[in-house]
């Protein structure tokens, strides 16, 4: 690896400083399961890598009924899908945490980590914007929030200007019998990048029977992950039943612009996009509906 | 220039100091300057485990940390799994199942699997393949692997 600088401030005020600082120079370390293997292969430079990790508010994990949960941006994986909370409430975000790399990789790698480093197959992201996360960012001129569907731009690339930096993750509180889930297709069992990965998130009326309103996200098919827009919004006020499913998976085809590479086709991943979708929306529902039972 | 950094941490329940760069791993210090030779850089970019090591309890890739930021940790290498001179249960049923061939990804894989059986001492085959799914062995096929850690949970259990 190339030299580089270490420092880890404590709060977000020197860390943000430190970034304006060293213009251009400075990178971020979290989990550091990207940065340093980018590093190491020259595909980033650092002058100098700070680590937040000892900033108490980006390894915030809390989780309150009422407020939502607040998901600080280094928090590891394994830490989320530990918290019995943060899995009955944000089932999707913990079905990905999950599966990004294995064990030793989920110890460390962080969401917020994820997200910045705005791969278009990200595991986390489709499920961040089916939850309708928001980011909270600080920057030299202090803080502002950017909805997580806004957040990537390009393959690599992300809405964070010069000097800022990403605090956390925003989740609504969860309302009454909604849930959400989060899957993908890889050729192997584990330990592989996502040729399709969809999220959704939905909530159900008193009945159980009708979707009230649903938010589908998909990876790995654009250049950054999408917010399936048209089949969300059909989705609101039909039936929970698997020909609804059926027929999102239709419209969320539609949302899917893939390239065809060495994980699959185009034509295979909008496949995989219908597949996906109309898996999730019925492992939501089951999921919402156990919760119902539940609580 | 950047300058050494001191770090102090304990490693295998002994307090280690070390002088560090800051862009150096924790896998290249506990090899080339502690000596811990147990730990091995397979691929060196964390798809492989055979640099796993516990920091803090928690398995994790020693090539994807940097050394300095071990300063108060608490790390277990494989050499530290044995105690008072005997081999911990994982040890001796992959010697016993005969779960190893070359032996290059069997320290990550003890590692690993101590972390499973400290969290979950009754783990099913499914749990055993999934939390060792960080752990690539090219040689034996993983059954072997996996049926030495099912002997070993058996093990440690009868011996409770």
């Amino acid at each position: 690896m190339k030299p580089f600088d270490y420092t880890a401030p404590s709060t977000i005020a020197d860390a943000v400083s430190l970034l304006s600082q060293h213009n251009g120079e400075a990178r971020v370390l979290a989990g550091g399961t990207d940065i340093l293997v980018q590093l190491r292969e020259g595909l980033r430079e650092a002058g100098i890598v700070i680590d937040v990790k000892k900033i108490a508010e980006l390894r915030a994990l809390d989780c309150c009924s009422t407020s939502g949960l607040t998901l600080g941006a280094s928090t590891p994986c394994a830490e989320i899908y530990g918290n019995a909370d943060v899995c009955t409430a944000y089932p999707a975000l913990t079905d990905a945490a999950r599966i990004i790399g294995g064990w030793q990789i989920q110890s460390r790698a962080s969401i917020g980590g994820n997200l910045c480093n705005a791969s278009p197959a990200a595991d986390s992201i489709p499920a961040l914007i089916a939850l309708n996360a928001v980011a909270l960012v600080a920057g030299p001129n202090g803080q502002r929030e950017i909805p997580v569907a806004d957040f990537c731009t390009a393959p690599g690339r992300n809405a964070l200007a010069a000097g800022e930096l990403l605090v956390c993750l925003q989740f609504p509180a969860p309302s009454a019998k909604s849930s959400s889930a989060y899957q993908r297709f890889i050729p192997r069992n584990e330990m592989d990048i996502a040729v399709v990965g969809v999220g959704s998130w939905l909530q159900l009326d008193e009945s159980g029977q009708t979707i009230l309103s649903a938010r589908v996200a998909l990876g790995a098919v654009a250049p950054t992950p999408v917010f399936a827009a048209e089949a969300s919004d059909w989705l609101a006020g039909k039936p929970a039943t698997e020909d609804t499913y059926r027929q999102a998976g239709e419209l969320a085809r539609k949302s899917a612009s893939p390239i065809s590479d060495m994980r699959g086709t185009a034509e295979y991943r909008v496949h995989l996009v219908g597949v996906l979708t109309q898996r999730t929306l019925a492992k939501a529902v089951q999921r919402a509906v156990a919760q119902r039972a539940a609580g | 220039m950047t300058k050494k950094v001191q770090v102090s941490a304990t490693v295998n329940g002994e307090t280690v100091d070390f002088l560090c760069e800051p862009w150096q791993s924790l896998l290249d210090v506990l090899r080339e300057e502690l000596h811990l030779t147990g730990a091995k850089e397979g691929c060196n970019n964390g798809n492989c485990g055979a640099c796993s090591v516990l920091l803090d309890g928690a398995p994790v890739n020693s090539c994807l940390v940097l050394a300095v930021e071990a300063e108060g940790a608490e790390i277990t290498t494989v050499e530290g799994i044995a105690q008072n001179g005997q081999l911990h249960p994982l040890q001796q049923c992959f010697l016993e199942g005969a779960a190893l061939q070359c032996g290059i990804c069997t320290p990550g894989f003890l590692v690993t699997a101590k972390a499973l059986l400290d969290q979950n001492p009754n783990p099913t085959e499914e749990q055993i393949r999934f939390e060792l799914a960080g752990n690539l062995c090219r040689c034996t096929g993983y059954d072997k692997i996996i049926k030495a850690v099912l002997a070993a949970a058996k093990n440690l259990q009868e011996a409770n």
